[in-house]
């Protein structure tokens, strides 16, 4: 299913790993990717990627809970107890997952609406991605941002505009330079997005002034309901940064995206500026809870994709058959998974609301009149700052 | 400051029981309380049939399209109905080069919309929620508004019709629930149009395909399948520029548009039961141009003026509408005006509820101008 040459150093002593028992493991393997696909490069990253096995299991447990996650956020909206927009990133974890393997602490990260994978793994726990989403104090956002506004250090958010959040993307990465603290920024868009005229601007931008950016094309076949290729003059998103050197990797491969990242990461630290990453994935549920997802693809595409090109399900074959675990000590990651988020679930749901005081929170830093107006011109409630500012002090 | 957000406090706890008194499911946080009102229809209008909101809407596209050769219907996700299946059935019907999907491109739609429009086709644009018009804002603000006025009507780009919809929804958060009216009234050379339910939506989204002007047309997303009632099946046109006056009193007028003429329906009757008011309820219907002769004459009536609606306060249309009630009503006038609308805040996601100006909130008003 995927050509892999293992280099196996058998035996060694891992004490420091306590879960399991001593066992005959492999602590690293090599594995070949596909074929990167390059714009404006004479070389592209290394399609033979080694992982160690701390990390292989590390991230096999992110890609695990974000869909664990996000099963329970279906469900919950099912429940109804998550109401409004909900977008799920099933599907797609080996992108964000691979991503955040290569990334260092300065950098950061600015993403659409399909938000909750991306916050997990910046930092917040699956109760603080999962109270956001029920509306509840615990969330991340205090409840008050919902299913595609969800911050914390160094994570830009969630935004509900499409393509909105690239030029902001772009604004990270100039501070990212001007500041010199050693960070670049990486901007996720859909290939929907991928049309939107301000990306363009953004790329502009970016390249003029060499902006430490990887601009990231989540190509997952549809914008909405509406085939990449029914959308898109050019289905190469890599190719349309035109001046920007871009990368096609295989999106269901967590350890080709990892090295993608890693390569043009590089680049951006080194000053060559912009690289456009194009990651070929698939989201199996529709665009948002409101899709069934089903009337502009067939079940047995999405089936197909499930079977053949699962990135959880790949990576997990790849860990087996290389000897970096075993099928039992994976067994019991997803069951930790599992019980970690239906704790969460609970804990989620017992979770109370902020209370009405916080209606008129922090919209102004400085309200230069104590009240808001409110509903009538008699009206008013107190404005109030709560939150405290994450990224600046 | 203290007293103020008690009376605040009090005012939505009295919210949440309106509520339950439509609403079987408590457990869930509901909002956008309100009954709809349906229109009645006279013998004139002939045949009619059953449709909620977006078969209304469908209908009128349908028309447009059957009657129209140049007519283009386009917009995300519309060849397959569209989010709110609006567009649903259409490309069957026309064809893939007359009903399409563009990308996600907001500013593109409305730019191409206006191209199409110039050169000659009628442009039937979805914008997929208001709140993402404003990539769009440019475009529709510089070029489709003043277009005519530029070229000194040697060029034009009327034959457009924007359709998006708008307002709250129960859930929509901070980018699926604003109603961005004043924003686009503020602009001459647009108009600006709401309907309240499937009759009027059909006749006006007639009127806006074909007017001869470019028109945003705002749908209340929350009417979509709530609003239902009979609609004419013949092809006809509402005049734009026209309010209607819902309900006929003496003491005070009752203004608003799209879902809040029927809160502000209900608020007359519980005006008359428990203050013994009576109420004229006017839906202002379009936007830009607004009805001013309708109102005036109501204000001058009754005295006393409350407007409603879901968009903030400051410089809400509201608030156009009460400086000129009071230049022109001035000595007829029993109370200051009032206007009851949304928070000054961006459209929150769990206060949906105590942000949007319920029956309470107008009750409130039409007390306070009665006992001025």
């Amino acid at each position: 299913m995927f050509s892999s040459k293992t280099v196996a150093r058998v035996g060694r002593n891992y004490s420091t790993w306590k879960i399991w028992p001593k066992k005959s493991y492999s602590t690293e393997a090599t594995f070949e990717t596909k074929p990167f696909k390059l714009h404006k490069l004479e070389e592209g990253p290394s399609t033979s990627v080694t992982i160690g096995r701390d990390e292989a299991l590390l991230l096999y447990r992110q890609m695990q809970t974000i869909r664990r996650m996000e099963t329970a956020a279906g469900n919950l909206y099912k429940e109804k107890a998550i109401r409004g927009f909900c977008h799920l990133y099933s599907g797609q974890e080996a992108c964000a997952v691979g991503m955040k393997a290569s990334m260092i602490s300065a950098d950061s990260v600015i993403t659409a609406y399909r938000a909750h994978g991306w916050t997990y793994l910046m930092g917040v726990s699956p109760v603080g991605v999962l109270a956001e989403l029920l509306g509840r104090k615990g969330g991340c956002a205090r409840g008050k941002g919902g299913s595609m506004h969800m911050y914390t250090k160094n994570f830009y958010g969630g935004n509900g505009i499409v393509g909105a959040q690239v030029p902001l993307g772009a604004g990270i990465g100039f501070a990212h330079k001007y500041k010199g603290d050693g960070g670049i920024n990486i901007s996720l868009y859909g290939d929907g997005a991928a049309n939107q005229g301000q990306l363009f601007e953004a790329y502009n931008m970016a390249k003029l002034w060499n902006l430490p950016c990887i601009f990231v094309c989540e190509n997952n076949g549809y914008g909405m309901g509406t085939s990449a290729e029914r959308a898109s003059a050019n289905t190469n998103y890599y190719q349309r940064g035109e001046y920007i050197p871009g990368i096609w990797v295989d999106g269901m491969d967590v350890l080709a995206v990892r090295e993608a990242t890693r390569f043009a990461r590089a680049m951006c630290a080194e000053g060559k500026g912009p690289v456009l990453l194009e990651t070929a994935t698939y989201r199996y549920h529709g665009h948002s809870m409101s899709d069934p997802g089903t009337s502009y693809r067939t079940r047995e595409e999405i089936q197909e994709v499930r079977q053949s090109r699962d990135p959880i399900t790949s990576f997990k074959d790849k860990m087996l058959n290389s000897n970096l675990a075993t099928a039992e000590e994976l067994k019991q990651i997803d069951t930790s998974v599992r019980e970690e988020i239906d704790k969460a679930v609970k804990a989620s749901k017992s979770d109370s609301e902020i209370g009405l005081d916080e209606l008129a929170a922090d919209i102004y830093a400085v309200n230069l009149e104590p009240v808001i107006r409110g509903v009538t011109s008699l009206d008013t409630v107190k404005h109030v700052n709560i939150g405290s500012r994450v990224n600046l002090n | 400051m203290r007293n103020i957000l008690g009376s605040f406090v009090k005012s939505a706890v009295r919210h949440v029981k309106g509520c339950s008194e439509f609403s079987s499911v408590t457990t869930i946080r509901h909002s956008s309380s309100f009954t709809y009102v349906p229109d009645t229809l006279s013998s004139s209008d002939g045949e009619s049939t059953r449709m909620n909101l977006f078969q209304a809407v469908n209908n009128a596209m349908d028309i447009a399209l059957g009657s129209d050769p140049t007519a283009v219907v386009f917009g995300e996700d519309v060849a397959f109905g569209g989010v709110f299946r609006c567009s649903i059935g259409l490309q069957e019907k026309y064809g893939k080069d007359r009903v399409f999907n563009t990308p996600l491109c907001e500013q593109g739609i409305a730019g191409l919309g206006i191209g199409l429009a110039t050169a000659g086709a009628t442009a039937i644009a979805e914008i997929q929620f208001a709140d993402y018009i404003f990539p769009a804002f440019d475009q529709l603000v510089n070029e489709a508004a003043k277009f005519r006025y530029r070229c000194g009507n040697e060029f034009d780009c009327g034959k457009l019709t924007v359709r998006t919809p708008c307002g709250a929804v129960g859930h929509g958060a901070l980018y699926h629930s604003q109603s961005p009216e004043a924003y686009f009234a503020h602009t001459p050379g647009l108009k600006i149009v709401i309907p309240r339910g499937p009759a009027k939506a059909k006749g006006l989204l007639l009127s806006c395909i074909r007017s001869n002007d470019p028109c945003i047309f705002l749908e209340p997303k929350i009417l979509y399948r709530s609003a239902v009632e009979q609609v004419p099946v013949k092809d006809y046109e509402i005049p734009l520029g026209k309010a209607d006056v819902l309900v006929e009193g003496e003491n005070v007028t009752l203004l608003g548009w799209g879902t809040q003429v029927h809160v502000l329906q209900e608020v007359a009757q519980l005006a008359q039961d428990r203050l013994n008011v009576t109420c004229e309820v006017i839906d202002l219907v379009s936007i830009q141009p607004w009805d001013y002769e309708t109102i005036f004459n109501s204000v001058r009536k009754t005295g006393r003026l409350v407007i409603a609606h879901e968009a903030p306060l400051t410089c809400g249309l509201g608030a156009e509408i009460a400086a000129s009630v009071q230049s022109n009503c001035f000595l007829h006038l029993e109370a200051p005006v009032q206007r009851v609308t949304g928070f000054d805040t961006p459209f929150p996601h769990v206060f949906e509820p105590f942000y949007l100006p319920d029956k309470w909130r107008c009750l409130d008003a039409i007390k306070r101008v009665v006992e001025y």
